[in-house]
């Protein structure tokens, strides 16, 4: 059992001042084994922040980020699965599934993370899934109203992944749980 | 030599107590054969040890305790003797024929101990007669272990309330009289001590005189012991008389102690009323001429021992309060500092007085005094600030003091404030180091005691305060400001609260006096801008008016900022601004309907001066990703016009200012993503934006980039749910042009590499067309995704193609796509029925 935790789109300090107090305090040293965020963090702060949360942090890179560094995509294989990650600015039609579905395709990946929509969303696609975890910190967006602060969690055992979403709804914080399982047969070039 | 003295000491010391041992021998053998007058003979011997001068106090009191060890014995001794029979009037008259008079003090005491306890006559009467005898001591170190032993034989024995010592004749009075006399004694004598043996051994004489600080001590401990001892007792008598010796004494170091001692031993509340009193007293202590300069800096750690403890007490239970409230301690602890430091100023002003009465007052130690004295006044004629962190630590004291016991009344925080602004007044900058930590604490105990800045706010002289701190200490203060409101969430919410705090924060808001902060390090630069800009976040208010007042404030202030800030500054500003728009959008008609209201119209326009002073400080791309964000704002709000104009400003900054190929990657998807999504312009504005938009993507640095950014270009011409935006011959022609491209990409991959890389270009326009496809564009053929297919096998299996995994993967992926698309049934299953895939890859 792995647990994965992915985030992204915090906007910090440009549209919110910090996490969620009430995040803060669920998000513990030693629990996580990964850390996987979409982007715009955006100052290294943050990033530091993540680091003591979990050494093992995989960032690609937000259009805000002040760090130029992070990858414009990036993959990653946690246990039976494959992982690939994008902030997602760069898929156009913004949050559009379809389009989604063409970078998972091409990253070859199970699980496609990306961001920039700040709207939570995860989808069972062609026998992968596609989540978007929104805005840790409810943040402003141009695409989604009224954000709520949210966050994924990735229980992945086996063959199978446990999404849990974290959601900050008027101050209380709500769990979604969404279950997928990976058949072997899936995919063939590997 | 110092090694030899102590080698001499510890020779002595062992002499004196092999003596003092071989007489308690014979002493005890006396005792048990009850012989009286040889055990009072040996004990006499024993006791001479005592009268030694060659130990220091250390030494001495270990001596002292052997001996004061068989004193008990002796005294056990004496009682079984009366009560046989022998009259204690006749002991206590046959012990003062001892012949040495430290001897016969010790036995008498020892002897007076069980008459008391006898009650053959009044314990005052006794008590007085020893306390009067003692003074035949006049050795300080002799003199003070032997009235240390009568206190000690005495303490359980003093004519207190509820004693069965007290009766008719003897009063609480008495023993009060008793305690209160032997202290003075004492005190005496420890205090001339400094004047015994030569100057130069002064410093050691010091330390000696602090080693034995606890003989008088205890006293004042004895004191508080005694039941008798009410309020009225302690304000009529105790304080006044045991003052009188602390301040008469002139001594530094006793005075301290002293003051100290007092404030320890006595219960809070007995402070509390007797706060004049007391407060009385320091001016004094000052005034005295020799400690008007030494104990200042001690002065102010006894007021601040003294502020501390009642600060604690009136914390401890809430009880407590309305006594507080009853003796106004408040105003007389203000009083006592102002006084106190007007007098060091007074005395200041008059030091060639000093220099000549005290020259006479003390011609032995005049050499010494006057060295360290005009030290002194050296030192602070060339720093005429020099008192300040003194000054601080004792208003920073009182504040704590003052919040804690009246936690509602604000003014005289303030006035503690003000008094604190009044003693910098004309001191400039402060600059010394621990003066400003300790206006930093002054500052900060008002933020802990309440966790609101806003009560900071209404301090009138929090910001006075402020001006004199130089600017790395005001910048730490800003940002302990800045915690204390993130700490606590505290919101800001008006504009004229927002104007205050950015008058504190102003270290960190603009360069101070126009000298830009040039030595700071870049990190803790940005640290610091970061945490203005989470700030920004916190200055909010539901009702738009009073919004837009905050908005337009804040605005005023980081512009005055200069270039580096408006960077961090900026963003938050206008993300503040765009909720508002988005608040005011959802009320559908404007409620106010006159001009002077906040619209998102008025709001947009500050708004774009504001961008634009981000064109001007070499932050192009920053600008060009918030004019984007803008111009959704205004296709939200159906403002065509404004979202053209911001469009404008976008394609301007990109054109001008953006020349790193990546920045331009990011823009151009921002650019297409942006202007996909916007609906509220016309076909002609729509057509001049796309048309640009297109040409931006087909003349980026790579080829790559140029295929991906041109087929991204397609979907301007397609947006679902907005049939007038379907356009599938455009989409077509977009999709043909980034084949192109990739084509002409593959070419030059093979000219210069000798490979290709453009295969993977090649899948992903096919997947476009796909996409298209099954959107239902008409433009988009079978035919077409057949050939593209084909070409795409083709190039695979070339023998110049070096292995791809990637596109491997990439083309598996989607040829198990159409496969997946093929078996959903439906259309789409009948649609994609048409596509034949070979499974070559």
């Amino acid at each position: 059992m792995v647990l994965v935790l992915a985030l992204g789109d915090l906007h910090i300090p440009h549209r919110a001042p910090d996490l969620p107090a009430k995040f803060k305090s669920m998000l513990v040293p030693g629990k996580i084994q990964h850390i996987i965020c979409t982007g715009n963090l955006c100052i290294k702060e943050i990033h530091d922040y993540l680091k003591t949360l979990c050494p093992d942090l995989h960032i690609t890179r937000g259009e805000y980020d002040e760090e130029t560094k992070y990858p414009e995509t990036k993959t990653l294989t946690i246990g039976q699965f494959k992982l690939g990650l994008c902030h997602g600015h760069q898929v156009i039609p913004w949050g559009d599934l379809d389009s989604l579905a063409m970078l998972q395709r091409q990253l070859d990946v199970d699980i496609l993370v990306t961001g920039h929509t700040h709207q939570f969303t995860a989808y069972k696609h062609e026998g992968g899934v596609v989540i978007n975890p929104g805005s840790a910190t409810g943040a402003y967006s141009s695409i989604t109203y009224d954000v709520n602060p949210s966050f994924v969690l990735m229980d992945i055992d086996g063959l199978r992944v446990v999404v849990y979403v974290y959601e900050l709804i008027d101050g209380e914080v709500k769990v979604d749980k969404i279950d997928f399982k990976k058949t072997t047969t899936s995919h063939s070039a590997h | 030599m110092m090694l030899d003295g102590t080698e001499d000491e510890d020779k002595f010391l062992a002499a004196g107590i092999a003596g003092l041992q071989q007489n308690s021998f014979y002493m005890h053998r006396a005792l048990d054969s009850n012989n009286l007058r040889d055990a009072l003979k040996y004990s006499a011997q024993m006791l001479s040890e005592l009268r030694t001068s060659k130990l220091s106090p250390h030494k001495y009191y270990e001596l002292y305790m052997r001996a004061f060890d068989q004193l008990r014995k002796l005294e056990m001794f004496f009682e079984e003797e009366t009560r046989r029979g022998c009259s204690i009037i006749d002991l206590y008259e046959l012990v003062q024929h001892a012949g040495n008079i430290l001897p016969r003090l010790y036995l008498l005491c020892t002897v007076g101990s069980v008459y008391i306890k006898s009650k053959e006559a009044p314990a005052k009467d006794v008590l007085k007669d020893l306390v009067e005898m003692c003074r035949g001591i006049q050795h300080p170190v002799r003199g003070l272990f032997l009235r240390s032993y009568l206190s000690q034989v005495s303490r359980d024995k003093l004519p207190d309330i509820g004693s069965e010592y007290e009766g008719d004749a003897d009063t609480v009075a008495d023993a009060v009289e008793f305690v209160i006399q032997n202290f003075t004694e004492m005190n005496k004598l420890w205090v001339r001590m400094q004047h015994q043996g030569p100057a130069r051994e002064k410093e050691k004489r010091e330390k000696e005189r602090s080693e034995l600080r606890d003989l008088v001590g205890k006293n004042l401990h004895v004191l508080s012991q005694i039941e008798g001892v009410d309020l009225d007792m302690y304000k009529d008598v105790v304080l006044p008389r045991v003052l009188e010796q602390v301040v008469n004494c002139k001594d530094e170091l006793a005075q301290f102690y002293l003051m100290d001692c007092i404030i320890q031993v006595f219960p809070d509340e007995y402070h509390l009323q007797t706060l004049d009193v007391l407060l009385g007293a320091y001016p004094q202590l000052q005034a005295s001429e020799l400690a008007c300069f030494f104990p200042f800096v001690d002065i102010k750690t006894i007021l601040s021992q003294l502020m501390e403890r009642l600060s604690n007490y009136a914390a401890s239970s809430a009880e407590v309060l309305p006594e507080f409230l009853q003796v106004e301690a408040f105003s007389k602890l203000s009083n006592a500092i102002g006084k106190s430091y007007f007098l060091i100023r007074m005395l200041l002003k008059r030091k060639v007085y000093f220099f000549t009465s005290f020259s006479c007052v003390f011609p032995m130690i005049q050499c010494l005094m006057l060295l360290s004295l005009c030290s002194w006044i050296v030192v602070i004629e060339a720093q005429p600030d020099m008192p300040t962190v003194g000054v601080v630590t004792l208003y920073s004291s009182l504040l704590t003091f003052t919040l804690h016991v009246h936690p509602d009344r604000l003014d005289y925080a303030d006035q503690v404030l003000g008094a604190c602004v009044k003693k910098l007044s004309g001191k400039g900058k402060i600059e010394d180091n621990r003066a400003t930590k300790q206006i930093v604490a002054l500052l900060s105990a008002p933020l802990e005691k309440y966790n609101d800045i806003m009560i900071a706010l209404k301090l009138s002289n929090y910001p006075r305060i402020m001006e004199y701190l130089d600017i790395p200490t005001t910048k730490v203060m800003a940002t302990v400001i800045i915690q204390s409101i993130m700490k606590n969430g505290t919101r800001i919410s008006t504009s004229e609260k927002v104007e205050a705090l950015f008058e504190l924060l102003k270290g960190l808001i603009k360069d101070s006096d126009g000298i830009p902060n040039n030595e700071l390090d870049e990190d803790d630069f940005k640290e610091e801008q970061n945490s203005v800009s989470r700030l920004i976040q916190m200055l909010y208010n539901d009702d738009p008016e009073e919004m837009f007042k905050i908005i337009d404030t804040v605005r005023k202030h980081i512009l005055a900022g200069g270039p580096k800030r408006l960077p961090f500054t900026v963003p938050p500003l206008v993300f503040s601004s765009l909720k508002l728009v988005r608040q005011l959008q959802g009320q559908e008609e404007n409620p106010f309907g006159d001009d002077a209201s906040t619209t998102p119209k008025k709001i947009f326009q500050l708004l774009n001066q504001t961008i634009e002073t981000l064109s001007g400080v070499l932050a192009p791309e920053l600008a060009l990703q918030l004019y984007l964000q803008c111009a959704e704002a205004a296709n939200d709000c159906d403002l065509e016009p404004v979202a053209y104009e911001f469009f404008t400003q976008a394609y301007i900054l990109y054109e001008e200012e953006i020349s790193d190929s990546r920045a331009q990657i990011t823009a151009i998807h921002l650019i297409i993503g942006t202007l996909q999504r916007m609906h509220v312009f016309g076909v002609e504005n729509r057509d001049t934006l796309t048309h640009k938009a297109t040409g931006y993507s087909a003349k980026l640095l790579k080829k790559p980039d140029q295929c991906r950014a041109v087929y991204a270009c397609s979907h301007l011409f397609w947006v679902d749910d907005h049939d007038n935006m379907k356009d599938g011959e455009r989409v077509l022609l977009c999709l043909k042009r980034a084949l192109r491209i990739a084509n002409a990409a593959q070419q030059m991959a093979n000219a210069a590499r000798g490979s290709t890389g453009s295969v993977m270009l090649f899948i992903e326009i096919l997947n476009k067309y796909l996409y298209f496809f099954e959107k239902g564009n008409l433009q988009i053929t079978v035919a077409a995704i057949q050939g593209l297919i084909e070409l795409i096998m083709n190039e695979m299996q070339s023998d110049s193609t070096t292995p791809d995994p990637a596109a491997d993967a990439f083309l598996a992926s989607t040829m198990r796509y159409i496969e997946f698309q093929k078996q959903k049934g439906g259309t789409v299953g009948e649609k994609y029925e048409a596509i034949k895939v070979s499974h070559a890859g």
